[in-house]
């Protein structure tokens, strides 16, 4: 007999809680160290999104916030898959995305940067996994942005995504990147990731899923944790 | 060079290594919780695991988040998960006047003996990961007593995981630092 034990974080590919160098850490991050907790039914379930009616357009955020027109960039497709570590396909989670214009601004009403809003993009989306854990969105390439974290600091172009998975220990919250960016080499919130991982968090471009004269497809597939046996004791 | 007909699709990546976690960033809330501030967009979730018109046992639980300095943190946003009851709810710090999170809840019950809690998850600029912890009661005296989780923390970290009652309200503060820093779990 055994029993089933969800894998913890891999810190040979998480970032650090602590990194000094993307300063909101320094005040932010837990100090002490975590409690490890026996997993109980808590960690075995998590939140079940399946009832909900998703809009007919929340996964293309070319579409759900138009008022007067196209919005403006250059459209894409994103789409892959979600497994766990064990390679298992997770199916009918809840993907939610958010993410600045073309220009660089997010709709947030703090964000102040002095770039344009677009009154037919509102920046965010989100869809099931189907069957095998695939999903696919439509959007516009958002652009890159300065923030304060120190001089002339510009984030790279990014798509937030937030994933649920099959319990709570697969809860993932994470950004998309953008093969070939020269920004990543500066970002200190991409480079909290050990060098072990920072591949993991680059989308590809995929020509495959590109649309004839619509739209350029990437693919980022993404991996929750996932679960190892134990000898009952 | 070959004809391809057929383009080269990207590679998948299919199970091996964990993507990395990334911070939830200052602006989730248009897209992670919208109708809380204001954005015309759906919400999936709220702050309300049960409608409290229609659940006259609906415990409210209110809290602060701050930081290293004391200071109130106003873009975090917290998730709770009430396990037995599959209930689940979100709301971010941003909204309210004092910056505090709200929930309605039902006040869970003990299985096996266990001292009942509810699961908080915390996402905030500042987090390159999120937070886990546990709120657990101050009413709850005799099973904190022996809950072997609340056991298996340092006795004098153990209150930072008790929501303390006043009236018909549970107050859940979350210190990120110091000397009162809770106690965050790994799961
Ligand atoms: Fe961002």
């Amino acid at each position: 007999m055994s029993n089933i034990i969800y894998n913890n974080f891999d810190m040979e590919v998480q970032p650090p809680r602590l990194a000094p160098d993307y300063t909101s850490t320094i005040l932010r991050a837990p100090t002490k160290p975590l409690v490890l907790l026996k997993q109980s039914l808590s960690e075995r379930t998590g939140p079940v999104f399946g009832d909900f009616n998703l809009g007919e357009f929340d996964h293309d955020l070319t579409k759900n916030a138009r008022v007067n027109g196209e919005p403006l960039g250059e459209r894409i497709v994103v789409h892959g898959k979600v497994t766990n570590e064990n390679g298992q396909p997770i199916p009918n989670t809840l993907i939610e995305l958010w993410q600045a214009n073309s220009c660089g601004r997010y709709v947030h009403k703090v964000d102040q940067h002095d770039a344009p809003l677009d009154p037919n993009f509102l920046g965010t989306g989100r869809c099931m996994t189907d069957s095998e854990g695939y999903y696919k969105f439509y959007t516009i390439k958002p652009g890159a942005y300065p923030w304060g974290n120190h001089f002339n600091a510009w984030r790279p172009n990014h798509i937030h995504f937030s994933l649920f998975g099959a319990n709570i220990t697969n809860r993932l919250v994470t950004q998309m990147y953008f093969p070939g960016d020269p920004l990543l080499q500066y970002d200190p919130i991409f480079l909290a990731v050990p060098p072990k991982g920072r591949d993991l968090l680059i989308s590809s471009f995929d020509l495959s899923i590109t649309e004839p004269d619509f739209a350029l497809g990437y693919r980022f597939d993404f991996v929750l944790r996932g679960h190892h046996a134990t000898p009952f004791e | 060079m070959e004809n391809s007909t057929a383009p080269t699709a990207a590679t998948p990546r299919i199970g091996g290594l964990q993507t990395p976690s990334q911070t939830v960033g200052p602006y989730f809330a248009y897209g992670l919780a919208p109708e809380q501030y204001h954005y015309n967009f759906r919400s999936l979730t709220n702050n309300e695991l049960v409608d409290p018109l229609q659940t006259v046992e609906a415990i409210t639980i209110v809290g602060k988040v701050f930081d290293g300095q004391g200071n109130v943190i106003p873009d975090a946003m917290v998730e709770l998960w009430d396990a037995n009851n599959q209930l689940f709810g979100r709301f971010g710090t941003g909204t309210d006047v004092e910056k505090r999170f709200i929930f309605k809840a039902l006040k869970p019950v003990s299985v096996n003996g266990d001292a009942p809690y509810l699961s908080l998850i915390l996402f905030m600029r500042g987090q390159l990961i999120h937070s886990y912890t546990r709120i657990y009661f101050s009413d709850e005296t005799a099973l904190n007593a022996n809950d072997e989780v609340l056991l298996a923390v340092p006795a004098e970290r153990r209150h930072t995981l008790i929501a303390q009652k006043t009236g018909n309200y549970y107050t859940f503060n979350i210190n990120m630092q110091g000397d009162n820093e809770t106690v965050f779990f790994e799961i």
